[in-house]
């Protein structure tokens, strides 16, 4: 199966946008090779501002751009983003509502060998929680492309989670990403699995270990965290009458929380949260620690298994 | 406008803070007062902005980084034309647009939301580095406050101002030496300030920010340093035009009642 990784996809995506939409600046803070805004400013490279090692700066500086009528994409790894920079994303672009893209790259574990601090595991809860963000994980490189597209096309402040390992490709050329609309990738009447981010993948492959275990297991991917497809997952709860959650973040406030929040008030069903269960992460090899913290395709198998036999 | 009808717009603006904050029976009247003459000034002598159209998009641009001095943006903006004067008696209530730190999804005329402290100037490096990209000919002016520089994120702005050579970006320091808790040098020393924005690159004045005469010539001299921003470090009374209030702290932010209110207008008269 091919791969590649969602910041990859981003860097090509940029480039590619810089070229019909000249209204598009990207700020950066000293990570360019790595986010990949480099590909950015190899072309354009009079709309590419380093901000150096200072992002609190660069997201109040994205905010002024937005204020002076251009679409600022701005770019670090996702601790430095939604962490050390909540602040000024509250209160200068999702207070004001100002039209600028985060993109946040090296999120999760997958970080991997840099270990705990740099393993951002909260962002989708900090932000999913700021009144006017739009919260978007991409589940592959070809959905990558589209979601910056689409970013780039919304007016108002859109975060978009990004990781760092190659990630398989599950999407085909054809494929419409659109804000807000979860996809059924894989139809069944047992349980749901409800992925975003790289866990989309993993949620595959443990609906093919049910499988062969004669359990049908449907698997939905949830890019857009915020707006949730609430009326994807009830009507998706009604028909397998059980839900599992996968993501590359703590059970704490991220994707397991918002699907939660909508069943329990809509069509309770048994439930279960795979996640990174309330802990920080250490250094190892992304797979090692996907592992490790139950990230893998037998946990949501065995998580799917409890959850249909409490129905 | 000459000299003496800004000194008198001044002194309508200072009134205008005292029984919006009176009224509002909350506020920050303190550092209003101290920055007075360098809303006035700016406003009405030297940004050009259309009232009528407030988005205009070759305007210059205003940040009030010290955000908590709202009720001097919302005074001079509505003397300005913006919106109405009635207006201004509701601050802080309850449906107002006049929120408590400056908004600018609901005032017409305010270019950047602020009050968390430090956000502010790296909005204005944000617009500056726009209009750059634009070549445009327009300015971006910004207020700090003196203690407010002692958030960090303040230098990182500076830093990068300097580094993209934003000399179409103004920066006042309402340096009027007091903060909540005290003295600023009690507090957490942010001195020397002008040193610090000359190390950081910055073209550097210290003048009067009562004196109208000197806020003028500093602004002169601020446009004619090309390739570099501007710090005009002003050096002014918290408080200043209301004799209870000028040189404490205490007023930072607290509101008048109905008798301190009745003193301030026979100060101001």
């Amino acid at each position: 199966m091919a791969s590649i990784a969602t910041r990859d996809a981003y860097g090509e995506a940029l480039a590619e946008l810089g070229a019909v939409n000249e209204n598009i600046v990207v700020l950066e803070a000293d990570l360019s090779k790595s986010t990949k805004t480099s590909d950015f400013k190899k072309v354009y490279p009079e709309r590419f501002f380093n901000m150096g090692i200072a992002e609190q700066n660069m997201i109040g500086t994205a905010a002024g751009f937005a204020a002076a009528g251009k679409t600022p994409f701005a770019s670090t790894f996702a601790v430095f983003a939604a962490g050390r920079a909540y602040d000024q994303i509250r209160n200068s672009i999702a207070y004001p509502n100002l039209n600028v893209k985060i993109a946040a790259t090296h999120a999760g574990l997958t970080v991997g060998e840099d270990g705990g601090s740099h393993q951002m595991l909260e962002d989708i809860a900090l932000m999913r929680a700021l009144p006017n963000m739009t919260v978007i994980v991409p589940a592959d490189g070809i959905e990558t492309k589209q979601v910056i597209k689409a970013a780039a096309e919304l007016e108002g402040p859109v975060y978009i989670r990004l990781g760092r390992p190659k990630v398989p490709v599950l999407f085909g050329d054809d494929y419409k990403f659109e804000i807000g609309k979860g996809v059924v990738l894989k139809e069944g009447t047992d349980v749901t699995l409800i992925g975003t981010g790289i866990m989309v993948s993993k949620a595959m492959e443990a609906a093919e270990l049910l499988a062969a275990e004669g359990i049908s297991a449907a698997v939905v991917n949830i890019s857009t965290i915020k707006p949730l497809d609430a009326e994807l997952i009830i009507a998706q709860a009604q028909k397998t009458g059980a839900v599992v959650t996968c993501e590359e973040h703590t059970i704490c406030g991220g994707l397991g929380s918002a699907v939660a929040e909508v069943l329990v008030e809509n069509c309770p069903v048994p439930m279960a949260r795979v996640g990174v269960e309330d802990k920080f992460g250490e250094s190892g090899l992304p797979d090692e620690l996907l592992e490790k913290y139950g990230l893998s395709a037998s946990n949501i198998a065995a998580k799917a298994k409890a959850v249909i036999a409490k129905k | 406008m000459n000299e003496e009808m800004l000194k008198e717009q001044a002194k309508q603006i200072r009134r205008d803070i005292v029984n919006m904050v009176g009224a509002a029976k909350s506020g920050h009247p303190g550092g209003s007062l101290s920055a007075a003459e360098i809303l006035t000034y700016l406003y009405f002598e030297e940004m050009n902005v259309k009232p009528e159209e407030p988005k205009w998009a070759d305007r210059d641009r205003f940040v009030l980084s010290k955000g908590h001095a709202a009720p001097v943006l919302y005074a001079t903006l509505a003397h300005r034309g913006f919106f109405p004067v009635e207006e201004l008696g509701t601050l802080r209530k309850l449906g107002s647009h006049l929120q408590g730190h400056p908004d600018m999804k609901k005032v017409p005329g305010v270019d950047m939301s602020t009050g968390s402290l430090g956000t502010g100037v790296s909005t204005a490096v944000g617009m500056a580095l726009a209009c750059q990209l634009d070549k445009k000919e327009n300015y971006v002016y910004t207020v700090l406050g003196d203690g407010e520089i002692q958030e960090g994120q303040v230098w990182e702005a500076a830093m990068s101002a300097a580094h993209y050579k934003l000399d179409n970006l103004i920066a006042f320091v309402d340096n009027n030496g007091l903060q909540i808790d005290g003295n600023i040098d009690d507090v957490l020393s942010p001195n020397p300030i002008d040193a610090k924005f000359v190390a950081f690159g910055w073209h550097v004045q210290v003048i009067d920010g009562h004196d109208f005469q000197q806020i003028a010539d500093a602004v002169k001299a601020a446009k004619a340093a090309k390739g570099q921003p501007s710090a005009i470090i002003a050096k002014t009374v918290k408080g200043k035009g209301v004799s209870f209030m000028e040189n404490q702290a205490g007023w930072h932010g607290s509101a008048p009642n109905a008798e301190q209110i009745a003193q301030a207008m026979e100060d101001l008269k």
